[in-house]
């Protein structure tokens, strides 16, 4: 029932939200009404079972809850009652409005975290509480951040409105962002004792899969599409049944699904013939790299290092440099690596990842006391549980 | 709505360009101004002077002190600004993209007040 009721309201809550703002002309009131339809949803549906047009009952119950509001409120009086019209029934099953709404809500001029959080309540439907859980927050934060969000909309003169074409190709960066942070924010970040942050994960994976089918020319998309693709089929392998984090390089490479890897790398690779490369082809094609090896030994790490530094073109930061510094040691060896991570310190030392891998540098170079220091270091910076219980289970080992 | 842009650069940028390049500029962005301001999208505005005719007067409690030069030492300062009369923030950002003077362009909207 869990899974049905996810599926249905992937489908119709987004749809719905998508055609009532752009009908009424308002984001603020078609979101809430179909928060409202989807809370009434809730809790019906589990008890009574999904209806056989549930995207017509959530339209019913959308208009029913916005003649509630046009009895109480008269401010929207004269939007509401569009709503009761007769031409309210074809808005529903027509075209679909939703890549415009995650457009509009990805404004450059709204905090990251609201392009989140407003894409996730509208498009996806999530209820305010699910966005905070799925981001560890508590609900009071994530409703303040939402309501400022809301209010920059206003008094900064925001419009509601769908973006032209135009505006569209601009703001494709940032929608991919925020679908590339909704993406690790349930993966990469997951602790494994948390099931709701991989649906975070399999939500942006939705989302993105929309965003390919709606703009099939947009190679970065197709990239984002494939580099999570390539994640997730890598999935089962990232912890152990004791749920501690296994390293790529320890991974019980038989269990990944290498259908779907075969499919995402084929996708990295077809679109490269668009000839328009960009950091999430790049990460794909890295992401592939890694999938493809039947083992860590024989990863082809000078293509992967190769790849790195043209990422580097793209996204000139020190996180992206200390990953090609692990790349770097499997080609050059240890000590060039280290010198290159030593580099970076400045600006990386409040990062756990920074010691961890300077410890395993340090560790190949025989400098194990050292390494020892690094990973206490990286210890005491780590948050993640499983992260955490991998760095001590290391400094045990030693 | 109406919009405070503020153009801001490096502090007298435009001052250290070789003459010929800063005419160009002066002739770029005076045609874009002027454009903009006969569409009624400037509604006023100005370029200001170089920051070393600049004067603060700094209220501390009850003391003010006068003193020479800008508020903040600031490697960029602001060197001009117009009021937008514009539908909304996408219209004001539009325009803020095709300033052809370079440097950053700060959007806010104005408090607008009745009798103010």
């Amino acid at each position: 029932m869990a899974a049905a009721l996810t599926k249905v309201f992937r489908e119709e809550a987004g749809r719905l939200t998508a055609a009532l703002v752009r009908f009424l002309g308002d984001f603020d009131l078609g979101e809430e009404l179909v928060q409202e339809a989807v809370i009434e949803a809730l809790e019906h549906w589990p008890a009574e079972g999904v209806p056989d047009k549930p995207g017509a009952w959530l339209l019913t119950t959308a208009r029913r809850k916005a003649l509630d509001r046009l009895r109480r409120k008269a401010k929207y009086q004269e939007k509401l009652s569009l709503l009761v019209g007769s031409q309210m029934a074809e808005i529903h099953g027509g075209g679909d409005d939703r890549l415009q709404l995650i457009f509009t809500c990805c404004h450059p001029a709204l905090a990251r975290e609201a392009q989140v959080a407003l894409t996730l309540r509208a498009v996806m439907g999530l209820t305010t509480p699910e966005i905070a859980s799925a981001f560890l927050t508590t609900e009071t934060t994530m409703a303040q951040r939402i309501v400022r969000a809301k209010r920059k909309i206003v008094e900064a003169g925001i419009p509601y409105r769908i973006p032209d074409a135009a505006e569209m190709a601009d703001r494709l960066g940032e929608v991919l962002a925020v679908l590339y942070l909704t993406f690790n924010e349930g993966y990469l970040a997951s602790s494994g004792a948390a099931p709701q942050r991989r649906e975070l994960a399999e939500d942006a994976l939705w989302l993105t899969n929309l965003l390919v089918r709606l703009m099939p020319d947009e190679p970065e998309a197709i990239g984002l599409l494939a580099l999570m693709r390539l994640h997730l089929a890598r999935a089962q392998t990232r912890f152990n049944a004791n749920g501690r984090l296994v390293l790529l390089k320890d991974q019980d490479r038989s269990r990944w699904d290498h259908a779907a890897i075969k499919e995402a790398a084929d996708m990295t690779e077809r679109v490269t013939w668009f000839r328009r490369a960009g950091p999430y082809q790049i990460q794909a094609a890295i992401a592939a790299c890694h999938a493809e090896a039947t083992s860590w030994e024989v990863t082809d790490w000078p293509q992967i290092y190769f790849l790195y530094n043209s990422l580097q073109r793209f996204w000139p930061t020190s996180v992206v440099r200390l990953n090609r510094a692990i790349a770097m040691q499997h080609v050059v060896g240890p000590a060039p690596a280290l010198e290159e991570v030593d580099a970076l310190e400045g600006e990386l030392r409040n990062y756990h990842l920074f010691y961890a891998t300077r410890a395993q540098l340090l560790r190949a170079l025989g400098r194990n006391q050292d390494a020892r220091t690094a990973d206490a270091r990286a210890l005491a910076l780590a948050t993640n549980p499983a992260e955490r219980a991998l760095i001590e289970q290391r400094l045990g080992d030693l | 709505m109406k919009y405070m842009m503020l153009l801001v650069d490096e502090a007298n940028a435009w001052e250290k360009l070789p003459e010929a390049q800063r005419n160009e500029v002066y002739s770029r962005t005076g045609q874009w101004w002027g454009e903009l301001s006969q569409k009624g999208k400037i509604v006023e505005g100005h370029q200001l002077q170089p920051t070393h005719t600049a004067t603060t007067v700094k209220h501390n409690g009850g003391s003010v002190v006068v003193t020479d030069g800008p508020f903040s030492e600031s490697k960029e300062t602001v060197g001009g600004y117009g009021i937008l009369s514009v539908a909304n923030l996408d219209e004001a950002i539009a325009i803020a993209k095709s300033w052809p003077g370079g440097g950053t362009v700060e959007i806010r909207p104005v408090v607008e007040r009745g009798g103010m």
